[in-house]
């Protein structure tokens, strides 16, 4: 999940934004959204049996 | 490789043109593509990850395009992932296998030297086919950006 979003989070931090540093804000912004989103989705299955 | 041969080729092809005057590069970067160079540009774009950025003097986002969407594509292959092929009969596997077509000649060299022929009883599969697919469709994004560029949108 974290390489997955890592290379996402690359794409989308270097398609969105011209400047270096905006690339890297906006990439680890999206990167710290995607791994926050899977762990929340991760405890919200968390009670259903497999 | 090929990448790396077409930005060293346009740079000194720029240098050579605009040496004497730096503010007509400026403005020819600047300027818009007429609509078939820009037809061609997104094809270069779609065939070679990140090839669309550099002929259009963007290095650095072609090269990492180039980089990332090929090191996705080859995780996909390494974990056990299949590449679709086109079946009118199951259109949930004719998206995927259009999607996974969205990264480019990758699909058909891997095709051709057997990888991405999947594995699915393996525990990596879905996750294969994840950054298989993932891959070719960042890549057409990637396409998109690069048909905004040379129509002077962006």
């Amino acid at each position: 999940m974290i390489l997955f979003s890592g290379f996402v989070s690359l794409i989308f931090g270097v398609l969105m934004r011209d400047d270096p540093i905006e690339q890297c804000r906006t990439g680890a912004a999206i990167f710290a959204g995607f791994v926050l989103v899977g762990i929340l989705f991760t405890w919200l299955m968390y009670p259903f049996p497999l | 490789m090929s990448c790396w041969v077409i930005a060293i080729a346009s740079r000194r092809l720029k240098r050579k043109r605009f040496a004497a005057d730096p503010e007509l590069e400026l403005s020819i970067v600047s300027r818009a593509l007429d609509s078939r160079t820009a037809v061609m540009v997104c094809l270069v774009a779609w065939v070679v990850p990140g090839a669309g950025h550099l002929w259009l003097g963007r290095l650095s986002k072609g090269c990492i395009f180039f980089v990332a969407l090929s090191a996705m594509f080859s995780i996909g292959l390494m974990l056990e992932g299949e590449l679709f092929s086109i079946e009118p009969s199951q259109p949930l596997v004719a998206l995927a296998a259009l999607a996974d077509l969205g990264i480019g000649v990758p699909y058909f060299i891997a095709q051709m030297f057997g990888f991405g022929v999947g594995r699915v009883v393996a525990t990596t599969y879905e996750y294969g086919n994840s950054f298989l697919i993932v891959s070719g469709l960042l890549n057409m994004l990637v396409v998109l950006d690069v048909f905004d560029l040379a129509l002077g949108r962006k």
